[in-house]
């Protein structure tokens, strides 16, 4: 009697530090979420948003805040970044799961899983040490001696490699062996059952690895600041330097105040509302799917 | 910089569990006020304790800290918050008298000069107009400098080097050495818009201006003097090299006053700690880092 009483007390308790645990997550994203927008919202008092999200200029000493070459440069990075990810890491996945013998595919994916964990600094360290002045090499003579857009899409396609690889080798892995064997019965190649049957059945995985990446590509920070050469100007070449939305925050945020700060917050909100619309896209990409 | 910024997100952390413990909060500071009181029952000779908060520039926090330190030595009772903020948000703080002392390392705009605030210079400040060490340039007129950084000047041939585009590389929007650099060259057009080339590179803090020119063979920057080392090289400036000597003499014109701010009248314990930081102890301290004014 008492053991069962105490063993119902015991589920209780738990029960109610598991819905606590569950309820500060939920509270955390409202809280950090609500204090984004009730910070940026004030600002769009002083500018109207359209100005904001399309004006050219962004000189904060001057009150002039036009976010649109950040809009432009987040989303050319992250764009150039995604299809050199897209590329190599399809390419990667379909090699481990259907070409490389087990062992090897296993250290190339330990490989892969190295790549994930380097911190992001060390990315843009190397990408500032190597990559930036190799480009300079190349192209030399250009305004930003290396510091360019092509050097954002260089470090953020490999910063977002390892998610693109996982998702589209887990989902390759998922799709049934039937469908391999009833392909090689119908005479098909090993290429054909790859590109033209596996593929298409594991494309929701790799859809979803995909948007991931790109959510991944356009809050990336650290790596982008040290490689960007931050200039808030519409690149008119791929050599020319740009700025990203999360570096002109993280640039400016230790001096502004007032009206600058206000600003900031908005370009966090604009972030902040892209990102959400971004997951909103990989849960639906992820659901289940019912019969048709 | 970084210290900064871990500044920051841990004031975000302590303000976080602060709110999260309000209650306790509450009842601290409760006891803290009631606390001399006490205190001057019990030992009447025990010199109430002061507190003075310093707020503004983190060029100048660093010498303002190490005056506060020995100002603290001379007068244990006194005790000295200082916090890095930038110029713009501590001239702010003294204006709405949420600190006693401001620190700025650029000179007052002409909104924050209607406030009337009485600023002490406690130091002086060169910024040196630095290029890549491989650069045979040796120095330029104001008005060169001055076309460079507005990208009228875009070719290293056109001012005596190699044919070679120039990559100008500038300081963020808000930060006080840009500022100053700007207010000092006339790089602002009459709204008081920055009028820095938009195609500069921007990078954050002094130390990232100079990695970013030393990697740069064709790049020019500019940075506080105290920060200037062999990593790039310092252009004289109309004829004039940087330095503590020819800044003191005034022929190096690219110079800051680092400033403190206070409202007109302070009391007898903020303005015992100005006299300190201008007292010859103190200006000894000033000139391991920047260039004391006197």
């Amino acid at each position: 009697m008492g053991n069962a009483r105490s063993k119902k007390i015991i589920d209780f308790i738990m029960k109610i530090i598991f819905l606590a645990s569950a309820v500060i997550t939920i509270i955390l994203v409202a809280f950090i979420g609500g204090y984004v927008v009730s910070q940026g919202i004030p600002f769009f008092k002083h500018i109207p948003l359209f100005d904001f999200l399309f004006g050219t200029k962004w000189a904060p000493s001057g009150d002039k805040y036009g976010l649109a070459p950040m809009l432009v440069a987040s989303a050319l990075g992250t764009f150039g970044a995604i299809i050199i990810a897209i590329v190599i890491g399809v390419i990667t996945a379909i090699v481990m799961v259907e070409i490389l013998p087990p062992k090897l595919a296993s250290i190339l994916s330990a490989g892969v899983d190295l790549l994930a964990g380097i911190p992001s600094v060390v990315y843009g360290f190397w990408g500032l040490m190597f990559v930036v002045p190799v480009i300079n090499e190349v192209i030399p003579n250009t305004i930003g001696q290396g510091s360019s857009l092509l050097a954002v899409i260089i470090i953020l396609a490999i910063m977002v490699l390892p998610i693109v690889i996982r998702m589209t080798e887990v989902s390759l892995r998922a799709i049934p062996s039937e469908l391999k064997e009833g392909a090689f019965a119908l005479g098909a190649s090993h290429l054909q059952y790859i590109f033209q049957i596996q593929l298409l059945a594991a494309k929701s995985g790799t859809l979803a690895g995909i948007v991931l990446a790109v959510g991944r590509a356009l809050g990336e920070t650290m790596a982008v600041i040290l490689v960007a050469g931050n200039a808030a100007i519409f690149p008119k070449s791929i050599t020319d330097p740009v700025r990203t939305l999360t570096a002109n925050i993280a640039l400016e945020m230790g001096y502004a105040y007032g009206l600058h700060q206000q600003a900031l917050f908005a370009t966090g909100m604009v972030l902040f509302l892209i990102i959400i619309g971004i997951n909103c896209v990989v849960q639906i990409l992820m659901r289940p799917k019912k019969e048709k | 910089m970084n210290f900064r910024k871990l500044f920051k997100i841990g004031a975000l952390l302590t303000l976080s569990v602060s709110v999260l413990v309000g209650c306790g909060g509450t009842e601290e500071s409760a006891n803290n006020s009631s606390a001399p009181s006490a205190q001057g029952e019990t030992v009447a000779a025990e010199p109430e304790e002061v507190v003075i908060s310093i707020v503004g520039s983190t060029t100048v926090t660093p010498v303002v800290e190490q005056i506060a330190e020995a100002y603290k030595e001379l007068n244990p009772n006194t005790k000295i918050e200082i916090q890095g903020v930038g110029s713009s948000a501590g001239i702010k703080a003294v204006m709405e008298g949420s600190a006693d002392i401001g620190m700025a390392s650029r000179e007052l705009k002409a909104g924050e000069k209607a406030a009337g605030l009485k600023e002490t210079a406690v130091a002086h400040d060169a910024i040196a107009i630095v290029v890549h060490p491989s650069n045979f340039v040796t120095g330029l007129t104001t008005e060169q400098a001055k076309q460079i950084f507005e990208g009228k000047i875009t070719n290293w041939s056109e001012i005596g080097g190699d044919d070679a585009p120039i990559t100008v590389v500038t300081r963020e929007d808000g930060s006080g050495t840009r500022g100053a650099f700007e207010s000092v060259m006339g790089l602002v057009d009459e709204d008081g818009v920055s009028t820095i080339s938009p195609v500069a590179l921007v990078s954050e803090g002094n130390g990232a201006v100079k990695a970013s020119v030393a990697s740069k063979d064709n790049s020019i920057g500019f940075i506080s003097l105290g920060t200037l080392d062999d990593t790039t090289k310092a252009l004289e400036v109309d004829g004039v090299f940087p330095s503590s000597e020819s800044t003191i003499a005034g022929d190096y014109k690219v110079s800051r006053r680092l400033l403190v701010l206070t409202p007109e009248n302070v009391s007898s314990d903020i303005q015992s700690f100005l006299d300190y930081a201008l007292s010859p102890e103190a200006q000894v301290i000033v000139s391991e880092h920047y260039i004391p004014v006197n």
